[in-house]
């Protein structure tokens, strides 16, 4: 249990210090929320959809986790580069709870992020529903260690930074773009339709917008259950992976 | 205290570490001497169960490295060679951590933190974050670090590079003291053979992943007929230069870093 909350106080540590990565986690979100949100607005109201801030907020939010958890995950990479990781390797104790630590503390560090944004999504007139927030925050909760999880199985295979641009590219981007975050899941053409439920963003997202504006595709019990499995089966492993880590 | 036998390191067909074999007794300082490549980091890492043996066995105070990880873990503290501090917090917390990480209870963490902070000098930044601190203090954290949870046996992997040598004076002063009063066994690596003669107990040789010679210093000396440990060392490894980076082994190892990687 030691184990577990020293690591995850070091991630919350680090992310409160970098005042870089505190004001850089607004950065792109705004500039989709504004961009986006502004911007396609008049098209997304003429075609019947309602109002597009309401509707695109709760993907802001889901991606906001996206790339933090992402991140956090990577960071083992940087704990490689910077010799930290040796330190976690030797110590006694079992890999496994190093990395739940990690994780939790990663995902602590991307729900933060997220709740910050949230309040910005709210300044530029976005209106959740207040009742349904501790639903809401169950699902950053699952999207966070998911994504989080995924992270720290790919930096425990990738040894420097060079695969990380591939990563964001070809893994990161795709999951966000075609989740759902920006556009309503409904009439897709079926390859898209297969790829989106592939996606485990999707069901992050679809979960926090009927959370928190009460639309969903897939239905709430479905993104649950997804997410809660998801999140079983990328904690293992990414456990399975960084237990395999040798320096 | 440490048994090695027969151990054996190969990354792909070279072999970093051919078939060594030594013991260090309880409160022995064993000085583990080569050329650039010539395995040292390898087999430290093998003794400290970072990286898995091809072949033979390691015992850590009577227990097998290879099956009984956690408590050797426990058994010793380590000084790498390169930096393995968290640069972004404090002096304190790096130790607290570190403390956390071998189940040491609260209470006792802080008053080993506290007066190994004071007994490397480091009390007055403390609080400060490592990436303020220069190469010297940041090697004296890490020492003091290693030394916090009361290990019974200490690596240290070339320590004084890079230090003054106030610092490194007052570095094996501590080891000195540490190996007579608590008879702490200390294994370490250094390029340095002044101290190696200073310090060591009993000095190995290795070369090419084999070791060449083994002994006290004046064993060493007597050997190869040298008037300095300096010059038997060079009369058992060839005085020719290593390059570390054109090392053969080093270019196996980055290329089976290379296939590792997900492409």
């Amino acid at each position: 249990m030691l184990t577990i909350y020293i690591l995850w106080l070091r991630q919350l540590k680090r992310f409160s210090r970098s005042r870089a990565r505190i004001i850089a986690s607004f950065g792109q979100p705004l500039l989709y929320l504004l961009g986006l949100g502004f911007g396609f607005g008049p098209i997304f109201e003429k075609a019947g959809q309602g109002n597009y801030i309401q509707f695109v907020a709760p993907g802001i939010i889901a991606m906001t986790v996206l790339f933090a958890s992402i991140f956090s995950g990577i960071e083992i990479i940087f704990d490689r580069q910077f010799g930290f990781l040796k330190e976690m390797l030797v110590a006694p104790v079992p890999r496994l709870l190093i990395m739940v630590g990690r994780t939790l503390g990663g995902a602590t560090v991307a729900m933060i992020q997220a709740l910050m944004v949230t309040v910005v999504c709210v300044l530029a007139g976005f209106r959740p529903s207040v009742a349904a927030l501790p639903v809401a925050f169950v699902f950053l909760a699952l999207i966070a260690i998911v994504f989080t999880a995924m992270g720290t199985a790919i930096a425990s295979v990738l040894s420097d930074f060079q695969g990380f641009q591939l990563v964001m590219n070809f893994l990161v981007m795709p999951i966000f773009f075609l989740s759902g975050a920006l556009f309503p899941l409904n009439n897709l053409p079926k390859a898209m339709d297969i790829i989106a439920r592939i996606d485990p963003l999707s069901y992050g997202v679809d979960g926090l917008r009927a959370t928190l504006i009460g639309v969903s595709h897939f239905g709430v019990g479905t993104d649950l259950i997804v997410l809660t499995v998801l999140s079983v089966v990328f904690m293992a492993i990414g456990a399975k992976l960084f237990a395999r880590i040798q320096i | 205290m440490i048994k090695v036998q027969n151990l054996v390191k190969t990354y792909g067909q070279i072999e970093a570490v051919r078939n060594i074999s030594f013991e260090v007794q309880q409160g022995e300082i064993f000085a583990f001497l080569g050329p650039n490549g010539a395995g040292k980091t390898t087999t430290i890492k093998m003794l400290t169960t970072l990286l898995r043996p091809t072949s033979g066995t390691v015992e850590i105070d009577g227990l097998d490295a290879a099956t009984n990880q956690n408590e050797v873990r426990k058994r010793f503290g380590i000084v790498f060679q390169d930096p393995s501090l968290d640069d972004e917090l404090t002096a304190w917390e790096n130790m607290d951590i570190h403390g956390a990480l071998y189940g040491m209870p609260r209470k006792i963490r802080r008053e080993r933190t506290e007066m190994l902070l004071k007994l490397f000098e480091l009390s007055e930044r403390r609080d400060h974050p490592v990436k303020q601190f220069s190469g010297g203090m940041r090697r004296r954290l890490e020492i003091a670090r290693g030394l916090l949870h009361t290990p019974k046996i200490l690596f240290l992997d070339e320590p004084t590079l890079g230090l003054d040598p106030q610092t490194r004076n007052q570095l094996w002063s501590h080891v000195q003291k540490l190996s007579q009063e608590e008879r702490v066994t200390v294994f370490l690596t250094t390029h340095y053979m002044e101290e190696a003669d200073r310090v060591a107990h009993r000095i190995a040789v290795i070369d090419h992943g084999t070791i060449v010679a083994q002994g006290t210093s004046a064993e060493l000396k007597q050997q190869t007929s040298t008037e300095t440990l300096e010059q038997a060392f060079l009369a058992l490894t060839g005085s020719q230069i290593r390059d570390e980076g054109a090392d053969s082994s080093n270019d196996m190892r980055n290329m089976a870093k290379m296939f590792r990687r997900p492409r």
